[in-house]
């Protein structure tokens, strides 16, 4: 069966140290003053019984991803393992894809290209994880094949109760947020 | 109460707070296409339908003021783009899912029929001494001249054909500016199929608008002030249904209308395009109609105002629309 990459996020490990961001930064030479992954917090709640939920957060890598649909120019592809890409030398910066993400995951680079996570395909094409993966303190982020009943994204997905974001959007997400 | 706060440590230049990536280029290109769109499906169906009460001349400036219009609304499109070198990568692909690429193939099919129109409509004579006598390279403008010549005959032959391919390249043009926005799922103030229509007839009433600035005739004017009062009537109509279908919609929807109902954009939309760009010229038509005179250009610059108005407002508030918040 054909590779179906996603990434689990254990909302209960991220202590939010925004590691995850910095690696990514570094990793692919994301210019100053952008970001292709972030951190939320979620605060709810009435005081004093308030809830702190913290996420590492990037592009969904979506099924039925609206970006590509959007895409006037083929830019915007699903590549292998499922993984939502941009080709650089296709974009022409209409921004259609930017306005059709629920998640905000885009953005346009300073070279005039859209921009955004790529789950690191240059490192797991060479079997290696993501760089926000690896460097990790509390091992929140698990990355894998969907596809592969035995992965650790498999296990996880299947003994843990887990949200995705947005899903009245109809994108079908592959982040998971665990709970 | 139960409160929700979100902190994010995204700060993605046009992207957060709230999007902006689509600033005055859009807005004015979806008003021109409009525009143009309004004067091919006018100019076109007068000419079918009631030539009788209509001038050559303003089929004449429909065509030429449609390419000019069109041309300078592609400029903006291309001012637009973040990465300009790469614009002809639209005409290396055809993808049926995004309009953006429909709207790319559209305009390419517009230009040839506002050229085949514009042929039809200029003065064969006239055409053929000005190009004999007048081109600066009398043995090239006389080749030109033959050529044109027979396109003439050519467009004479199939005049009606000429003019149906007009007309549904203008309803095509129109609508797509709508459903360009429609389809971008992310942002729940431009999910209705209603944008579509309603985008056509506020371009309908715009071209019919800009038309009444040409024409001399009594009896054109009369019909354009027909078609500028239906149109406004529909734009009315589609304006009211699509607030209703907002409103009674999703979380996310009802969130998105109230940016224009209760929110920052509410004095803009309901004074600028409500009041001013349908309600007074639709009052000052129906007066003019029954015989009032005023100034000619007061009726089209208000509606011309209300076109662009609508898309600014549209294009800016849908922005910052977003489908839940997670």
């Amino acid at each position: 069966m054909a590779k179906r990459y996603a990434m689990a996020m254990d909302t209960r490990l991220c202590v939010g140290c925004t590691a995850c961001v910095l690696a990514c930064k570094t990793e692919n030479n994301v210019p100053d003053g952008y970001t292709r992954d972030w951190v939320e917090e979620v605060v709810s709640g009435t005081f004093p019984t308030l809830q702190l939920e913290l996420r590492s957060n990037r592009c969904q890598h979506c099924d039925n991803a609206p970006c590509v649909s959007a895409c006037p120019t083929g830019a915007s592809y699903i590549g292998p393992g499922g993984v939502v890409l941009v080709n650089a030398d296709k974009c022409t910066g209409c921004k259609a894809c930017i306005a059709s993400c629920p998640y905000n995951a885009r953005f346009v680079h300073p070279k005039g290209h859209v921009d955004k996570c790529t789950f690191c395909t240059h490192r797991t094409a060479k079997g290696k994880q993501p760089a926000c993966v690896t460097v990790c303190p509390t091992s929140a982020l698990v990355f894998g094949d969907r596809n592969d009943p035995d992965s650790s994204i498999s296990q996880l997905l299947r003994s843990r109760r887990y949200k995705r974001a947005n899903v009245e959007a109809g994108t079908k997400p592959n982040m998971f947020f665990l709970i | 109460m139960l409160a929700v706060e979100i902190f994010t440590t995204r700060q993605n230049p046009a992207i957060d707070p709230s999007l902006a990536i689509w600033n005055w280029e859009i807005p004015v290109y979806l008003f021109l296409g409009g525009l143009v769109a309004g004067l091919l499906v006018v100019g076109a169906l007068m000419e079918l339908y009631w030539p009788e009460r209509w001038e050559r001349r303003l089929s004449r400036a429909s065509a030429g003021l449609g390419i000019a219009l069109l041309s300078l609304g592609m400029v903006a499109l291309f001012l637009d783009l973040a990465n300009k070198i790469h614009v002809y990568r639209f005409y290396l692909a055809f993808r049926p899912t995004s309009p953006m690429s429909w709207g790319a193939w559209i305009l390419l099919v517009a230009y040839p029929a506002m050229a085949l129109w514009l042929l039809a409509s200029l003065d064969a004579e006239w055409l053929d001494e000005a190009l004999r006598k007048r081109f600066p390279w009398p043995r090239l403008g006389a080749r030109f001249a033959s050529w044109l010549g027979r396109g003439q005959g050519f467009v004479e032959r199939h005049r009606r054909r000429v003019l149906y391919v007009t007309a549904s390249v203008g309803v095509g043009l129109g609508i797509y500016t709508g459903v360009l926005l429609q389809t971008l799922v992310a942002r729940p103030l431009w999910n209705s199929a209603l944008l579509g229509p309603l985008f056509l007839a506020s371009g309908v009433s715009a071209g019919a608008a800009f038309l009444l600035l040409i024409a001399k005739s009594d009896a054109a004017k009369a019909m354009l002030l027909r078609w500028d009062i239906a149109a406004l009537s529909i734009e009315l109509v589609l304006l009211g249904l699509f607030l209703v279908d907002r409103m009674s919609g999703a979380q996310s929807e009802r969130a998105a209308v109230s940016l224009l109902t209760s929110g920052p954009y509410t004095g803009a939309f309901f004074g600028l395009v409500l009041l001013l760009g349908i309600l007074v010229p639709l009052w000052l038509e129906r007066r003019e109609l029954s015989g009032a005179a005023h100034s000619r250009f007061m009726v089209p610059a208000l509606v011309l105002l209300g076109g662009i108005a609508l898309r600014t407002i549209l294009v800016a508030a849908g922005q910052t629309s977003i489908t839940g918040l997670f």
